[in-house]
């Protein structure tokens, strides 16, 4: 699994920078949610990438297994938590988009902006 | 096998993530969403992640869409082709790309089980977590037991933000009745949030003369 | 409507075993993968499936929207409570060792109910936020 290096973490960012683009250069709303989940999910293999033990198995115990090596159980209840609270987040965000198109009939930033001069 | 698996998903998640940016309908882009969700969930099997790829099974590739499409119902589901030239958020993008693969050079090789993040309380955990708590599953353990702050406010957090939602989505005035002009339908309960609203746009001065007539009406119905 | 049959039977018979799946993953997460957070959203996810094929009126009548949002509150109610038990009982906050003779054993009560109030919230807040979106109604531009 060593031979891997850092290709992990270069994917990584390679996935964050296309969600972090997603959410500069786009004007749709929706569209920039959609790129903070892309974002979000690329922190999440992130941190479970930083958990892996190579050769190592998921960390519930085995009977009888006293050698085997388990992955680094911290990241993936960091994780855990964090996936359900990113989704209840998300949610604000949407009903924002919501109220906003309720308000200005749209939901492209830049007709937003010369709406509200 | 493993390293080959993991560097087929990467490749796949790359590619899904960028058919989401070039797709201009939000209704394929959602989809692709879902699709890249569930990758990930596949992704995270191969790192021995299996409590978190259930979770982001269950709720990225399935409530997480739903709620999407919820969305693109009530707001439409066309992007407009921007504006402005790209060439700013790309140059920006890749300048950040760059230094954070320049801060990668220093990370410790992926896998190694004598990585400094292998070594502070994971090992009490997994050695202690069978005689402590009892339950096989550590990460079980830790989630309930050992970090119960945590994930008290995390718990917390998720109210939080349905209490976000529900002030946002159904407590305000409802579609439709402010935005046209059948104000007749406003409850009297929602008339003091519409007439604010009212205020609002008098101030930005937009066309809206109609109101006052329309206050001292409703203030006479009162 | 008539022509979803094949949902509509198809629904019928799959939400049964989402939820007894959802209380297999929540009751087996001491051993296998599972817990509170993922069987909460499964709940879930079995009447947010309801609603999508018989309508939103329906699963409101299954389910009324006052008892979605006490639930998501009496989830952390039941968590924070279990940790003010333990202060009771001479232990710290979120301290299960104090719940039974049996350290062990109280650990065990332990978990399971705060992993009960981790469903009930999550539950909770995941059909309320469907509820939320999906009574919104289309917009008028």
């Amino acid at each position: 699994m060593t031979a891997l290096g850092l290709f992990n973490y270069w994917a990584v960012i390679f996935l964050m920078m296309v969600g972090f683009y997603t959410l500069i250069a786009r004007g749709n709303l929706v569209k920039k949610i959609i790129g903070l989940n892309i974002f979000q999910t690329s922190v999440f293999i992130l941190y479970i990438t930083m958990g892996k033990i190579a050769g190592g198995t998921a960390p519930i115990f085995v009977k009888g297994g006293e050698d085997v090596s388990y992955s680094n159980p911290i990241p993936h209840v960091l994780i855990l938590t964090a996936i359900v609270v990113g989704v209840a987040t998300s949610a604000v965000g949407l009903s924002l988009v919501i109220r906003i198109k309720e308000a200005f009939g749209t939901i492209e930033e830049d007709e937003i902006q010369d709406e509200s001069l | 096998m493993v390293e080959f698996v993991d560097i087929a998903l990467l490749v796949l998640l790359g590619i899904t993530a960028f058919s989401i940016i070039r797709q201009k309908n939000l209704f394929a882009a959602v989809m692709m969403a879902g699709i890249y969700s569930l990758l990930s969930a596949a992704l995270f099997v191969v790192m021995d992640a299996v409590d978190v790829a259930f979770t982001e099974a269950a709720v990225g590739a399935g409530i997480s869409t739903i709620l999407m499409l919820g969305t693109l119902a009530l707001v439409g589901h066309s992007e407009h082709q921007p504006q402005h030239r790209p060439i700013l958020p790309l140059f920006v993008v890749i300048l950040t790309g760059a230094v954070l693969v320049y801060g990668t050079l220093d990370i410790p090789p992926f896998g190694d089980a004598s990585n400094p993040v292998h070594h502070h309380v994971a090992p009490h955990y997994l050695e202690e977590s069978e005689h402590e708590i009892g339950i096989p599953n550590v990460v079980t353990s830790v989630l309930a037991s050992y970090r119960g702050y945590d994930t008290m406010g995390e718990t917390t957090v998720i109210f939080a933000a349905l209490v976000g939602v529900l002030l946002l989505l159904s407590l305000g005035p409802r579609p439709g009745r402010v935005a046209s002009n059948g104000r007749a339908t406003t409850t009297v309960r929602e008339r003091d949030k519409a007439v604010s609203e009212e205020g609002m746009e008098e101030a930005q001065g937009d066309t809206l003369q109609v109101s006052d007539e329309e206050n001292t009406l409703e203030d006479t119905n009162g | 409507m008539d022509d979803r049959v094949i949902l509509r039977v198809g629904a019928k018979i799959l939400i049964p075993f989402i939820l007894l799946f959802a209380l297999y993953v929540q009751f087996h997460g001491d051993y296998g993968p599972g817990g509170g957070f993922q069987a909460g959203v499964i709940f879930a996810a079995g009447f947010v499936l309801y609603g999508l094929i018989y309508g939103l009126g329906n699963v409101k009548r299954v389910l009324p929207p006052q008892a979605v949002y006490i639930c998501s509150a009496l989830g952390v109610l039941l968590f924070a409570g279990v940790g003010y038990v333990t202060m009771a009982l001479g232990g710290v906050f979120l301290d299960y060792g104090v719940l039974a003779h049996d350290p062990e054993h109280g650990q065990h009560y332990g978990i399971l109910l705060v992993e009960l109030g981790v469903l009930i919230t999550v539950f909770g807040v995941m059909v309320a936020v469907f509820y939320a979106f999906a009574g919104r109604g289309r917009v008028e531009t």
